[in-house]
């Protein structure tokens, strides 16, 4: 009787308590699309004036003239998503060649100083890559790289123009050293959570390294390296400082990648402190708005392309 | 032990208490704004913290900030180095001050092989080159100007603020006075949209560029341009002179513009009057109610600013700033005098 009771009172204990976590947890879960909603809320509040008078055509326009009060965003994207893409270019096979190597092949005394350095990597602050950036990469682009691309390549008209050392190119190098530990890190702890029994498997059919790696470990480990390369794509999209200090920040869509260009996210930062008039302002506002329509169409179509292709054949399914 | 704990506890109620009881005395003004003369303002809110008592906190935050923050009135006086539109003055409410503090220089600064400081810039030339009209370092438009200089047959490569500035009004104002195309096409204002040329962030983005790339042409502080050792040229001035920029060129400009410059001293007086006028300067404002809502705060307000145009002058030209002329202090002197506190004015 008594150990009866006991037993209840404890399990309803432990039911209340049950309860009273979900609840928790639900609403940390819910805190994230509310931060999201009210974000959304207020972007499109204070990005009215600017809506209403430009509509559509700030997106398609690429005047952005605060004297007149004419803006349109078109050149920003174009750089932000140029940016990106070649940051990513660059990035993803450094870094799951980095990442192979850390899991697959490296021995261990190796294994620890370089995902140490890796880790490094993504902790220096974003204005001491913009620094470096203006102190040794636009040199050596300018002096190094441009001359060989246009050597060698020169006839492409995306390496036409002056030898200026910044310009979107150096945009996109700096990116991609930024991004490069978000895929290493997270492709990296991925592969080595594949099962051995896959390489084991693999090996036993008579598969080489190579072979291994490509069709038992990569295709296992899939899902987890698309996601490090959206992380890493997420973080060259919003990227800031590091950028607006190599790219030029001149809003124009040339076909070179040697001329400069601008970004979203930099032209917020460069002109919202000294913006005084309400259009000015709400223009800016406005483009923040149009990233993050950008940022999640860009999400999105990444998202059905890869369950695209994650749906091809492969040699061993999970 | 807890009966020490206890005391000691109760020592720092007793010190936290008192503390906040002699705060509550010292007076405190807050202002924010513009970020160039935040070195001069924290030196004076040093000095007359130590002098008279009275706490002055400097947000530099941009000019833009300040005048918004001005306008919300979360400030007790604001900072600028562009005057405030009427559109603004209106939404403020209630007549706004401008009162200048001291002036900068805007200078072009260049990078090119095997020519020193002193390049002569002629201000169509400067408008034409900052319009891409004007392209080659050895244009004989330039060479004429500076007929011993070894300029080469090489592009020029312009460059400006990305973020907008104080320093980007005061060189485009300039820009727009002496050439009616750049008018017509570009206009002003702290942000504009650029024909030609990279941009780099900030005074120092401006300087990194044009250090880094050859056969640079861009435009940057004085201030900046003197401490960083940059090689930069003299301007032509209205009178016809090619003039060195300096802290005593800019005094000179002030006292060359005096007489255009209007009573509530919201000008950007570039191209001024006067032989030794380096035209290309502009002031920096302090941005106050005309009439002050608070008896305490408005007070010292008013008398800190006096001070400031005052004994305050004397920490400009260390700093790098371009004290006011003497004939311009008594104009100022004038409009702190017509700052009142319910109709009645502050200073006696």
């Amino acid at each position: 009787m008594a150990v009866n009771d006991l037993a209840a009172a404890r399990s309803s204990v432990r039911a209340t308590g049950d309860r009273v976590f979900q609840l928790l947890l639900a609403a940390m879960a819910a805190g994230i699309p509310l931060i999201m909603g009210a974000m959304l809320v207020a972007l499109i509040a204070a990005a009215r004036p600017a809506i209403e008078r430009f509509g559509f055509t700030f997106f398609v326009s690429s005047t952005w003239d605060p004297v007149a009060g004419e803006f349109g965003v078109l050149p920003f994207i174009y750089g932000t998503l140029v940016s990106s893409a070649l940051a990513l270019l660059i990035s993803v096979p450094l870094g799951i060649g980095t990442a192979v190597f850390l899991s697959e092949l490296a021995p261990s005394w190796l294994r620890s100083p370089i995902r140490f350095l890796v880790e490094l990597l993504a902790a220096i602050p974003s204005v001491v890559y913009g620094l470096w950036g203006i102190f040794v990469l636009v040199p050596w682009v300018r002096v190094t790289l441009t001359p060989a691309l246009k050597g060698t390549l020169g006839f492409l008209p995306l390496f036409a123009g002056p030898p200026l050392g910044i310009g979107m190119l150096t945009a996109g190098i700096i990116l991609s050293v930024m991004v490069v530990p978000f895929i290493v890190a997270v492709s990296t702890e991925v592969m080595r959570t594949v099962p051995r029994m896959q390489r084991e498997a693999a090996l036993a059919l008579g598969a080489t390294g190579w072979e291994t790696t490509r069709k038992a470990v990569i295709p296992y480990a899939r899902s987890g390296i698309v996601g490090a390369i959206f992380l890493a794509l997420a973080r060259a999209l919003g990227e800031t400082m590091a950028v607006t200090m190599v790219i030029g920040n001149v809003p124009q869509i040339k076909a070179s990648l040697l001329a400069p260009a601008y970004t979203v996210s930099a032209v917020i930062a460069n002109e919202f402190a000294e913006a005084t008039e309400d259009l000015y302002v709400s223009a800016l506002v406005f483009a923040g708005l149009a990233l993050l329509l950008v940022t999640v169409i860009v999400n999105v179509l990444a998202r059905v392309l890869v369950s695209r292709v994650a749906r091809g054949p492969s040699l061993i399914r999970e | 032990m807890i009966n020490g704990m206890w005391r000691v506890g109760c020592i720092l109620l007793a010190i936290a208490v008192f503390a906040g009881a002699a705060a509550a005395q010292t007076v405190t003004l807050n202002g924010a704004g513009a970020t160039f003369p935040f070195p001069l303002y924290s030196k004076w809110s040093q000095v007359y913290a130590d002098e008279r008592g009275v706490q002055i906190n400097y947000q530099s935050i941009g000019s833009g900030g300040g005048i918004r923050q001005f306008m919300a009135k979360t400030v007790d006086f604001g900072a600028s180095d562009g005057p405030m539109t009427d559109e603004q003055i209106a939404q403020a409410g209630g007549q706004v001050l401008h009162i200048p503090m001291v002036a900068g220089a805007v200078v072009p600064v260049y990078n090119v092989t095997g020519v020193g400081q002193g390049l002569n810039f002629a201000p169509d030339v400067l408008a034409d080159i900052f319009l891409g009209r004007i392209t080659k370092w050895n244009d004989p438009r330039l060479a004429r100007l500076n007929p011993r200089a070894n300029l080469p047959a090489a592009d020029i490569v312009v460059v400006h603020r990305s973020d907008g500035s104080g320093t980007t009004a005061i060189w485009v104002n300039y820009l727009s006075k002496v050439s009616p195309m750049w008018k017509a096409r570009v206009g002003e204002g702290t942000s504009v949209n650029w024909p030609t040329g990279l941009g780099g962030r900030g005074n120092e983005g401006v300087a990194g560029l044009v250090r880094q790339t050859p056969n640079t042409l861009g435009y940057i502080e004085l201030a900046y341009a003197l401490t960083n050792k940059m090689t930069f040229g003299n301007v032509r001035n209205k009178a016809g002179q090619f003039v060195r920029p300096s802290l005593s060129s800019t005094t000179k400009a002030m006292d060359g513009a005096l007489r255009s410059i209007p009573d509530d001293f919201r000008v950007f007086f570039t191209n001024p009057d006067g032989k030794d006028a380096y035209p290309v300067a502009g002031f920096t404002w302090i941005l106050i109610n005309a009439e002050q809502t608070d008896s305490v705060k408005g007070k010292a307000l008013v008398e800190f600013l006096w001070w400031a145009i005052h004994d305050g002058q004397k920490y400009a030209p260390t700093l790098l700033y371009a004290p006011l002329p003497k004939s311009l202090v008594t104009k100022v002197e004038r409009t702190l005098k017509s700052v009142t506190y319910r109709g009645q004015a502050i200073l006696q």
